[in-house]
């Protein structure tokens, strides 16, 4: 594989792109100006056969247009919202993501993002740090997650996960999905404005779509109410940000914990002063042992690609 | 409101040694005439024999402790009800000498506590508060992404102490793919974990330890030098017992000196004072001895407290009995 040419769109994955390095001819993204980013991609069209690419940097038409010899895209996540699935559709191209690897760790966060946010263990921590146990006295009283509704919006495989660790700690659970399960005792919501209603904490789980771009509205954050939490594991775009600014600022909801923003890693500074939120920078599957995992299925399905045999994860 | 108005004599006496918090303060005065301490001029051993003849129930919040000296001073107590699970505050063995019962919070905070203990190991693991610390100071867009944290998912767990609090945890951590072991007083033999009998073992078997045991006196420092060794350099601790179960300069050296991974703790020996070299470590997270501290369980505590001194003054078995 060592003159295939392979695009490689996102800095600070240092096995993935050291391994990539040793067996093709790797071109990084980044090393261009961005302005300059289309030429430098057509300057090199000729040997490209092969993107890899993240959620935060993915294979845009653009992209796609500008390299003729392109074969396969292998994105390192689970979400394919960056990439532009028509045009792949029509030029043949294969496209490949990281299922299945990051279940676990995209599920153990959820958990812990509610546990975080409604007992507050972020907040207590600085608390303890900064010196106000001893000058002003133990930290307020919070609130129990154990035996709470969770609603989960998107019952696969991410959202089955968290389903059976909420379970443990007693909470029942309920879920909105595109359609409903027949495996599963959960109760089925219809719309996700009904699930709102009645759970305490609601977590997407869901892929992102047309369908579900900003799912998470006004009305569903009301739905959710001021004893409610919404926990976002899936993509920024799910919730209506600006929304959610102002539900959490005037007391419509709860609470918040969120890993994913609209445009990461520009976060609005209007939360960074809320004691009720849980904000983390897209940490979802960022474990040494997640990361390694999830570099080697890209690994794995490019050389299956190059070497004629079955994609391991396809998308299409 | 009910904590203002004037007590009825004929109400049941109940003496405090500290002022709860004010929800538990107004219910109380509803059901019994409070003696309250804190508001009269006299020192406390006056205050208590004032009342010597009269008090036959006592409650303790704030871990207030129960000395042989306090309960020389009630010659007519005849009950204890704490607040608390940890019964370390309090002299079991005096009490039992002189036929007072003591009644704890039985399993009303175990949920929480077992929730704050999986919250605290998950944190340490995938360092969120210091990933949350990250992003409010700005260096997300100034620094890039976050450090990568350690999977919970498949690591092997020690827990000690598998009672009340320690069984819930082991359930909630299994639905995370966990292994689990323990070490207890006893073995159990209907759990399906595997026992350690030695702390040492059980820490050289596992990748973290979930001390939830009581503290007594064969408990003293059960978390010491030999067992940090013996849990190793990825391994994490994780402390919502009682501050002394942990020899905590040990572990601050081990800390400091990266012999062991991380710490979630929620105790302290010198509560409220935490050593200092801990605040500016980025490999804990700390809280203010609040683990159990939510507000649905002090409807249930205040519930169970009730229910204690009714059995106590209507002469049938406590609700939550604690023994020596």
């Amino acid at each position: 594989m060592e003159t295939l040419g392979v695009l490689f769109t996102f800095p600070r994955n240092s096995y993935l792109e050291s391994e990539l390095d040793r067996r093709c001819n790797l071109f990084r993204l980044w090393e261009a100006p961005p302005e300059s980013r289309l030429d430098f991609i057509r300057s090199h069209a000729n040997s490209i056969r092969a993107v890899v690419c993240n959620p935060i940097v993915g294979a845009d038409a653009d992209i796609i247009d500008a390299l003729p010899k392109l074969e396969i895209i292998s994105t390192c996540s689970v979400g394919v919202d960056k990439i532009d699935l028509d045009k792949c559709r029509q030029r043949g191209i294969r496209v490949t993501n990281t299922p299945d690897v990051l279940t676990d760790e995209t599920a153990d966060l959820a958990i812990v993002l509610a546990i975080s946010v409604m007992r507050r263990i972020p907040e207590a921590d600085w608390y303890v740090r900064c010196g106000s146990w001893k000058a002003i006295g133990d930290y307020k009283l919070t609130t129990k997650f154990s035996g709470k509704t969770v609603g989960i919006l998107g019952l696969g495989r991410i959202g089955t996960a968290i389903a059976k660790r909420a379970e443990a700690f007693d909470c029942p659970i309920i879920y909105h999905s595109r359609s409903e399960k027949p495996n599963t005792t959960y109760k089925y919501y219809p719309n996700v404005l009904e699930l709102a209603a009645n759970c305490q904490v609601l977590i997407v789980s869901c892929s992102l779509t047309p369908e579900t771009h900003h799912i998470v509205n006004r009305e569903v954050m009301d739905a959710l109410g001021p004893n409610g939490v919404l926990i976002n594991i899936g993509r920024g775009l799910h919730v209506d940000e600006s929304e959610l600014i102002k539900a959490l600022v005037e007391g419509r909801l709860g609470g918040a914990g969120i890993d994913v923003f609209e445009q990461a890693p520009h976060v609005p500074e209007e939360l960074f002063g809320l004691e009720n939120v849980v904000l983390l920078p897209h940490v979802g599957s960022n474990t040494v042992q997640t990361r390694k995992a999830m570099a080697d299925l890209v690994l794995g399905n490019l050389e299956a690609h190059f070497t004629n045999k079955p994609l391991l994860t396809p998308v299409m | 409101m009910a904590g203002d108005e004037p007590q009825s004599p004929d109400l049941p006496p109940l003496l405090l040694l500290r002022k709860p918090i004010a929800f538990l303060l107004s219910s109380l005065s509803t059901r019994f005439h409070l003696l309250k301490p804190w508001e009269s001029p006299l020192p406390l051993p006056a205050f208590l024999s004032a009342h010597a003849t009269t008090v036959q129930a006592l409650l303790i919040t704030g871990l207030a402790p129960v000395t042989a000296v306090i309960l020389d001073s009630l010659p007519s107590l005849g009950c204890i009800v704490t607040t608390s699970v940890g019964v370390d505050h309090i002299d079991l063995l005096e009490c039992a000498r002189r036929g007072v019962a003591v009644a704890n919070a039985g399993s009303v905070f175990s949920d929480d506590a077992a929730d704050y203990a999986v919250g605290l190991l998950i944190d340490v693991l995938r360092r969120i508060s210091a990933a949350d610390g990250y992003l409010r100071q700005g260096l997300w867009t100034l620094a890039g992404d976050f450090p990568l944290g350690s999977k919970l998912s498949g690591k092997r767990i020690g827990i000690i102490g598998l009672g009340s609090i320690g069984s819930r945890v082991a359930k909630r951590l299994e639905a995370f793919s966990c292994t689990i072991s323990y070490n207890s007083l006893t073995m159990k033999p209907s759990v399906p974990y595997k026992f350690y009998p030695n702390v040492c073992d059980l820490a050289s078997n596992n990748d973290a330890l979930i001390v939830c045991c009581a503290l007594t006196s064969k408990t003293h420092h059960i978390i010491n030098k030999e067992v940090l060794s013996a849990l190793g350099k990825q391994g994490i601790i994780i402390n919502i017992g009682r501050g002394a179960l942990v020899d905590e300069e040990e572990l601050i050296k081990c800390l400091m000196n990266g012999d062991i991974k991380g710490a979630g703790l929620d105790v302290f020996k010198n509560e409220p004072l935490v050593p200092k070299e801990l605040f500016s470590m980025k490999n804990v997270v700390l809280s203010s001895h609040s683990a159990v501290n939510t507000e649905e369980n002090i409807l249930d505590l205040y519930q169970l407290i009730i229910a204690n001194f009714e059995a106590f003054f209507s002469g049938t078995p406590l609700i939550s009995p604690v023994s020596a």
